[in-house]
């Protein structure tokens, strides 16, 4: 069964709404008018070829880079630096400090969202399955480990949206399926997920919808993956 | 408007043919300095000329940062006005007016910033007024170059150094020079999207820096007295006709070249927008 | 609702505690900072009478080098793994950030001042005739004036090619009236001559803008994309 019908989010107000987006670097259209809304509570897989435009998008919702055109609405305000607090970004180099230990970052990090609560802390790192207490600094990590502590910095604020670009890339299947569980979890607790993978069929059962980019437009919606077109 | 650049052209060419005959040869010849003193006619100008372009380098630097922005627009509109109005206050109230200033100059000088301002803001659109910070900026540090090598000539057989640290005219003028050729520099080393404004946030710094290398030169003199280049106190008049004769000259010229790589900088960034809106609109292969 | 003040000490402390971790950094600059003292002796070469009066120029010439060191690294932990993503996706502000890295420089210079002092002194003979107490302000804000335009520099640069390069190009000609007050300030008390107060107050209202203009920037090119 698939629905195209991009409308077809709701009586409840869109979340996030992207309407005409368009980004440039020089000559290259990242994004070329991108249109969308996006309903609260749902976690959504972005696909795509590389080049796509998904990275651009999903550094556009974060407020990371400005759009050439086009205007970004999240949780109701125009202004994406007044709801950053309730935003979880998570890119595909870890932004984790290598020299430090794993608790140590998500301290730091922490308290630049005005908290001193070790106890966010502790849960975050323990929702992703690493130990508190290792205390070996993160650039010695294996790949997987240091993508579920990126992970868990982008949980840290508790955020209501969640932001995650290629979070499965270089992670063993095991780990990859604890955190696609974890992602339905907290999606069925309420936050909005947007997940940015090149491995759709990790997500088959947990995402509610499947969008698929191609040369800076959103070309298709779905609310199953097709799996003759998965990559 | 396009008719205007050949007048423009044709008339600068006439100023600087009448003004160098002026300057070499109808002009009177300095009592104690003799013939060398005559490159005083393109020190001067050029010193005026390259200052008149930074300074408007900084008027379109602000522009382009406060304009996207409402508020600081109109401080920014309030504190121009106010510039003009208080040199006006000052020149009829503060008397004697320090450093030996006329108070006509102050009044024409604040009322000349008011005006560039609002020139320029109402000239230029946003893209315009980075483009003129770019071309002021360039012929600025070429007419100041000419001053940088014109001083030292001028000094070398008339006071017989070529350079005096304390000197407070060309000292500051060297740093103005190196502050905005930093600035070319960024902005030819930029690799960023948003060179505009950090251009102009250098701008400002520099501008900001100005009046603090003046005063930290003017007391270093006060501390070292040296020989000052350049001569001070009145000037013959007939010398102060060619002087002005050439500035005017020098400024007809500043303009040609500014218009003539404004218009090419202009058509240059029209071209790669083309190219970009064409990227957009092409599906890709 | 993140406190500013807070989010500047929790920067300004990581900072320090990974860099006495790693040592790699200030060890590279501490001894630079003494090669450049060593060179100066062997170049300029000081009699007892005149080292005072070169002195000031000296110290503050080897200083701004060694200072440059420590600003070219100032941003370097945050570009790995592009950590400064994850600082501009959180509602901390900028400037937290501006001046955490600031003080940090700060620091970082003044330990390289206070080694590189005492060698000044050994190898010039230099004894001060002025009251030594003003070198204390005009060493601290002097070093004010160098590192807080460095920092706002060094994030420039971070959008340009030959980032190395482009910070001392960029710092250089904005710090000359600094760099007078400094050595004129610094000679003044060394020779006993004449008064370094204007000097003072010329650093001290050349940091008040300079903090000021920095302040209200630094945003725009941190953002700079």
């Amino acid at each position: 069964m698939s629905l195209t019908d991009t409308n077809a989010a709701s009586a409840t107000q869109p979340i996030v709404s992207v309407t005409n987006l368009i980004k440039q670097f020089g000559r290259f259209a990242a994004l070329r008018s991108v249109s969308a809304d996006f309903a609260p509570g749902r976690l959504y897989a972005i696909l795509g070829d590389n080049g796509a435009g998904k990275t651009t998008l999903l550094r556009a919702l974060a407020g990371l880079t400005q759009p050439t055109q086009g205007k970004i609405s999240i949780l109701g305000s125009s202004d994406i630096r007044s709801v950053c607090g309730r935003i979880g970004y998570m890119a595909h180099p870890s932004l984790l400090y290598d020299e430090m230990s794993g608790m140590e970052n998500l301290r730091y990090f922490a308290q630049l969202y005005g908290t001193k609560d070790e106890q966010r802390c502790t849960s975050a790192i323990a929702a992703v399955k690493l130990d508190p207490a290792l205390q070996r600094p993160v650039g010695q990590y294996s790949q997987g480990m240091r993508q579920r502590l990126s992970l868990a910095r982008a949980l840290l604020n508790d955020p209501k949206i969640l932001l995650l670009d290629e979070p499965f890339s270089n992670v063993d299947v095991r780990s990859a399926k604890e955190m696609v569980s974890l992602l339905a979890q907290m999606r069925d607790a309420g936050k909005t997920i947007f997940v940015v993978t090149h491995q759709a069929a990790l997500l088959d059962d947990a995402a509610d919808e499947f969008v698929r980019m191609e040369a800076g437009k959103i070309v298709s919606r779905t609310f199953e993956l097709h799996l003759e077109e998965a990559r | 408007m396009k008719r205007a650049f050949p007048i423009l052209a044709i008339l600068t060419v006439l100023l600087l043919s009448y003004g160098l005959h002026g300057a070499l040869i109808s002009a009177p010849t300095e009592q104690t300095m003799g013939d060398v003193q005559r490159i005083f006619y393109y020190h001067v100008p050029s010193a005026w000329t390259a200052f008149l372009l930074f300074f408007i380098n900084f008027v379109a630097s602000i522009q382009y940062l406060v304009r996207p922005n409402d508020r600081a627009d109109r401080i920014a509109k309030w504190i121009a006005g106010v510039v003009s109005i208080g040199a006006c206050i000052a020149a009829v109230v503060i008397r004697p007016i320090p450093y030996g200033m006329e108070p006509s100059a102050v009044a024409t000088t604040g009322i000349a910033i008011t005006g560039i301002y609002f020139v320029v803001r109402k000239y230029f659109s946003e893209q315009g007024t980075d483009v003129l910070a770019l071309v002021a900026a360039e012929v600025g540090v070429v007419f100041c170059t000419v001053v940088l090598v014109t001083g030292p000539i001028w000094a070398r057989p008339v006071w017989g150094i070529w350079w005096a640290p304390g000197d407070i005219r060309l000292t500051s003028t060297l740093v103005l020079w190196l502050i905005y050729v930093s600035y070319l520099i960024l902005r030819r080393f930029s690799n960023s999207s948003q060179t505009a404004g950090l251009a102009a946030a250098l701008a400002i710094f520099g501008a900001l820096d100005v009046p603090l290398v003046y005063f930290s030169i003017w007391f270093f003199r006060t501390q070292h007295p040296q020989p000052v280049i350049g001569g001070g106190g009145s000037i013959d008049p007939r010398m102060l006709h060619w002087l002005l004769i050439n500035w005017l000259a020098f400024l007809c010229f500043a303009a040609l070249v500014c218009w003539s790589r404004y218009r090419l900088e202009i058509l240059q960034r029209q071209v790669e927008e083309a190219q970009a809106l064409e990227a957009l609109l092409e599906p890709r292969s | 609702m993140s406190l500013p003040s807070g989010i500047i000490r929790a920067t300004l402390a990581k900072d320090l505690r990974l860099e006495w971790r790693s040592k790699d950094a200030i060890n590279s600059m501490l001894f630079f900072a003494l090669l450049v003292v060593v060179i100066f002796s062997f170049s300029f070469d000081p009699l007892a009478e005149e080292s005072r009066r070169i002195a000031g120029g000296l110290i503050w010439v080897a200083f701004l080098f060694a200072a440059v060191t420590a600003l070219n690294q100032t941003w370097t932990r945050e570009l790995r793994n592009q950590v400064l993503d994850a600082y501009r996706v959180s509602p901390a502000p900028a400037n937290s950030l501006f001046l955490a890295k600031a003080f940090g420089n700060f620091i970082f210079v003044s330990v390289l001042e206070a080694l590189m002092t005492p060698l000044f002194i050994i190898f010039y003979n230099l004894r001060s005739i002025g009251p030594v107490w003003e070198l204390i302000p005009v060493a601290a804000l002097g070093t004010w004036a160098l590192v807080v335009n460095g920092t706002f520099f060094a994030a420039m640069s971070l959008h340009t090619r030959s980032r190395e390069i482009m910070l001392p190009l960029l710092l250089f000609p904005i710090s000359i009236p600094a760099l007078l007050a400094m050595v004129n300030a610094t000679t003044n008390i060394l020779t006993g001559e004449d008064s370094a107060r204007f000097w003072i107050v010329l650093l001290a209202t050349y940091d008040v803008v300079f903090t000021i203009a920095s302040l209200l920037l630094f945003e725009l090119v941190l953002d700079a994309e």
